[in-house]
Parts: C-alpha cells; structure tokens; sequence
C-alpha cells in the first residue's frame, strides 16, 4: 500500500514551516484582502515583491508554485481576455463588433492576471507548508468567536478532523473495491463518456455502503471511550505562538503600509 | 446467587432484543466473570457474543420489561450510570480501522482522556506512559494509514489503557489481523492482566485464543449452552461440532488418533501432555 498525501503538504523545515498554522492563515487571509489595495503599477509590483519573498522564504523549488497555478491557467487567461476585449474607456486601439481593446482594458487585464497569481501563489505558500490537520486547527480557532451565536465549532473541529484521518482509508477502500471489480471483468479505462460513467456507479455503492458501516462502529468505538459531546472535553493538541509568527505580521504590516502610501487615492 | 465482591461482571436472566426486530438474540442468559479472569465467549455468528460485549458497558440496554440484571463491579447497569460503567470497561473493537478516532497515534491514545477533560500535562504523561507498555512509543506522531493492523490495535489497547479500566473486552479484535499480529496482540494483554490484574473478556472464533482463557463460556442462538475450563469444553468435541465450532489442534489429533486406535487418556489434553504421550507411546512400541 502506498502512502497517500492529503492536500499538497511538503515537508520542509525553513522559515514559513516554523509559523504556527493559526498565523499563517490569518496572514494568507490577510495577504489576499491586501492584494484589492493595490490599484497602481507601483503598489502592484510591491505586493509582487512581498508575495515573492514569501515564496522564496518556503525554500521549496519553483516548480511547486508552478504546480498550483498550472490547473488554474486557463481559467486566469479566460478571465484576463473578458475584460481585454470588454473593458473599454480610455484610448481604443482596436475595435470590432462588440469586442475592443482599450488602454483600460489592457490595464486591467494585467491587473486581474497579476491578482488572480498572487491569490493562488500566496494559498499555496500555506497549503504546501502546513498539513491539512494543522489547516483545520487554525480554522477552528478563526471560528471560535462564532461560539457566541451557539455555532458548535468543538463538534465541526472533529468532525473534520475525523473527515480528514478517514481519507486514505476510504482511498484504499476504494481501491480494493476497483480490484474487485475489475477482476469480474469491469473496464473502468475504456469507452466513452457514457460507459464510463456508469462503471463508477458499481463503486461508489459499495463505498458509501461501506463507509456509513464505518461511521456507526466509529460512533459506537468513540461513545464507549467516553465521548459525549464537547462540553468539558480537553485538548491533547495545541498550537503555540513563536517569534516567527511576529515577523510574518510585521511583515505584513510593512506591506500594507506601503501599499496605502504608494496607491492612487 | 448471591452478590459477590469477587464477581467482575454478572449477568442474570438477561434478554436482549433488538428494536427492529421481533426475536431476541439473547434469551435468558446468566453467567459470571470472575475478577482477574480471562473469560471467552465462544459460538457463532449471530450468536449473541458482540451483543454481550455491548450490554456489559451500556452500549446497549437489556429488554425493558424483564428481569434482566447486568452487574458490573458491583454497580447494576442503568441508562443513568453507563458514563461511570464505561470509566471500568473498555472494549478494543473488530476492525483496527474504525476504531482509531485520532488523526495521529498520540491523538488517538489521548482521546479518552480529553473526553474526562484530563489536564493537558498529565495527559502528555499518560500518553507515553501506556504507548511505552504496548511497545508503541516510537510511533507517537505517525499517521493510522502508515500502521498496520496490529499496530492499530495495539494503539486501541493503549488508548484503552489510558483512562485505566478494570474490565477489557477484547470483541474479536485479533479476527482481522495476521498470526503474528495476532500472538503480539494476545502477548501484550497477558502481560498487562497479569501487571495490572485486569479482567479479560475476549469474544472470538479463534479457537487458540479461547484455550488461554480461564473459563469458556459458549454461546449457541442467544442460550449459554456451556461454561468451563477450556480443557473440558475442547474436549466436548461432539457438542461443538454440533453448533458448528471449530476444536483446536490438539483436540482434532487426539479424535484421528482415536480412529486409527490409539486411544489417548482422557486427562492428557494440553499440547504439552499430548507431546510427552506420544513420546512416551514411541519408546514403548
């Protein structure tokens, strides 16, 4: 059996890696809120900058970043020529039926394929540096203050990171439900659309059969441990703060103060 | 009967039906776990034994309108007290998989005590502590897709062993695994019974773990048919292959023994005493 990675954690151990995952989220979200502040070729290559030291403090190799962009590429290309051949207002340099392509236009289409870059660049530095168990740690703790409005944050906490430890079991279910498939003789590589399509109906019935059996021995393994409910429950796994964390805000706090300097008001 | 101190578990005239259905799976059962016991429960599938394990830590209540008693060290089990009833018993599962909650080892082994709200300091100390008794403590931070079975009910134990039970049941949780996960399995909880006088309760098909228990208690649609040591139930070899169990090694050899006419006494009947027969009988012919 193979070892199956969830999401697209690489181990490492520079800079980025020793942030805890609570701070690295709030500066991901951040980041990206900061990315709308730009609105000049000054405040954009700013953040470009801050964006790429970033990248470069993860120590991984390029081709990474290039991984978390390559699947988005067309739909980034897609978007930047809408508002090539829709936007107009400024100088026209071309126009024919309802396309033209504008100086606005051409200015913001660079503008949308720098942003929509930086977006997904900035979400991989986190998702590449922090697994998918610690994302869901600091997603609880961002969620926390919803306890006020009797949101169960404690019980959608678990119930993710039960979701998350279930899915390479569920991968290698599957998998052995494909084998026993195949070996009856299905085919799930040949045919068209169609075919295709329904071969997968002879999996997923013995799966979700299969993991709804799995949920009710979970319940009853996690009641006779003693589980009921979060009321009072401790926790074996906590996040700590460290120096690292105060740097990234600075940092951030560094960018946003250039970007509000250096934008058209 | 009276009420014993020295009784783990008492059932008396237990029923138990399912709700969804119109027959009972357990008719009228009544026995009695001795502390510091190993106790199997033996029979087939569909006999009644995971029900057992179930109703001794509350998972399951026994019929309403009967007199079904469940004693469990002393305390009777009710709907209000299954929280304190399952402070005492813990149950190590079937499947290795559906068992392990935590998403790495020492979450997992941690998480009976974050449900009694255990300080997390201490908890960090237990954890070692019960990881290092089931040879596991090398393995604190690895993932559950990276153990293999025996590993993950190695994990169960220790998690069990963490909020310190006097009862372990043991519901066929050496079935999925390979011999040798097997023997370790069985090895740690000897070890561990013997240390912290812990009473067994192993329900199983394996015929080998059912001969190290003190007392075989077998199950037959529901009916206690028969409890004893493992010596005289194995050697009843009629009745089990009546309700379709198997007989262990030693059992099968004395029976083909017999056909071909060498007939052994019938007070040999461990695999040591059998050996030392045949040796003997060897020198003689």
């Amino acid at each position: 059996m193979s070892k199956i990675i969830i999401g697209r954690y690489i181990p490492g151990d520079s800079l980025v890696y020793k942030m805890d995952p609570r701070g690295k989220l709030l500066i991901t979200i951040l980041f990206i809120w900061a990315i709308f502040l730009a609105n000049n070729p000054i405040t954009y290559a700013i953040i470009t900058f801050f964006c790429f030291l970033a990248i470069i403090a993860t120590g991984l190799k390029a081709r990474v970043f290039w991984n978390g962009i390559k699947p988005l590429i067309g739909l980034i290309f897609f978007t930047s020529l809408l508002q090539l051949f829709f936007m107009t207002g400024g100088h026209v340099f071309w126009h024919w039926w309802i396309f033209s392509i504008s100086s606005y236009g051409v200015e913001n289409a660079i503008y949308i394929f720098i942003r929509f870059t930086l977006i997904i660049l900035i979400s991989t530095v986190m998702t590449v540096t922090t697994m998918p168990l610690e994302i869901a740690d600091a997603m609880e703790w961002l969620l926390k203050p919803l306890k006020i409005f009797k949101v169960p944050v404690d019980e959608i906490a678990l119930v993710i990171s039960i979701a998350l430890r279930f899915v390479p079991t569920l991968f290698d279910e599957t998998l052995k439900i494909m084998n026993a498939q195949r070996s009856r003789g299905a085919d799930f590589n040949d045919g068209g659309l169609i075919k295709r399509a329904k071969a997968i109906a002879p999996i997923l019935v013995p799966l979700f059969i299969h993991s709804l059996e799995t949920a009710i021995d979970l319940s009853t393994a996690m009641e006779s441990r003693g589980y009921r409910g979060s009321a009072g429950r401790t926790k074996y796994r906590v996040l700590n703060w460290s120096k690292y964390d105060l740097i990234s805000l600075a940092y951030f706090i560094l960018l946003v103060g250039l970007l509000l300097i250096f934008r058209t008001h | 009967m009276s009420m014993s101190n020295d009784n783990a578990i008492e059932f008396k005239h237990v029923k138990f039906t399912y709700p969804d259905s119109k027959k009972a799976v357990l008719k009228d059962v009544n026995f009695v776990v001795k502390k510091g016991s190993w106790t199997s429960l033996i029979g087939h599938n569909g006999s009644g034994k995971s029900t057992i394990s179930k109703l001794i830590n509350g998972l399951l209540l026994p019929d309403e309108n009967s007199d079904s008693k469940i004693t469990v060290l002393g305390t009777n089990v009710t709907a209000e007290n299954i929280w304190d009833i399952r402070e005492k018993v813990g149950i190590v599962f079937q499947n290795p998989d559906n068992q392990f909650v935590g998403a790495t080892v020492g979450d997992d082994v941690a998480f009976g005590l974050e449900n009694r709200g255990v300080p997390r300091q201490e908890m960090i100390k237990i954890v070692r502590n019960v990881l290092s008794e089931v040879g596991m403590l090398e393995y604190i931070d690895s993932e559950p897709a990276n153990l293999s079975g025996g590993q993950k009910q190695r994990i169960a134990i220790a998690g069990i062993l963490a909020v310190e039970p006097q009862i372990i049941i043991l519901d066929e949780s050496t079935s999925m695994l390979d011999p040798s996960g097997r023997k370790q399995i069985l090895k740690i909880i000897i070890e561990l019974m013997k240390k912290k006088q812990l009473t067994v309760v192993s329900i199983t098909h394996d015929i080998d773990e059912a001969n190290m228990a003190d007392s075989v208690i077998v199950l037959n649609y529901g009916e206690i048919i028969d409890q004893d040591s493992p010596v005289k139930i194995f050697n009843k070899t009629t009745m089990l292959k009546q309700i379709g169990l198997d007989i262990p090694f030693t059992n099968k050899l004395i029976l083909a023994l017999d056909k071909s006419g060498v007939s052994v006494p019938q007070n040999l009947r461990t695999k040591d005493e059998l050996k030392q027969y045949l040796c003997q009988l060897n020198l003689k012919i």
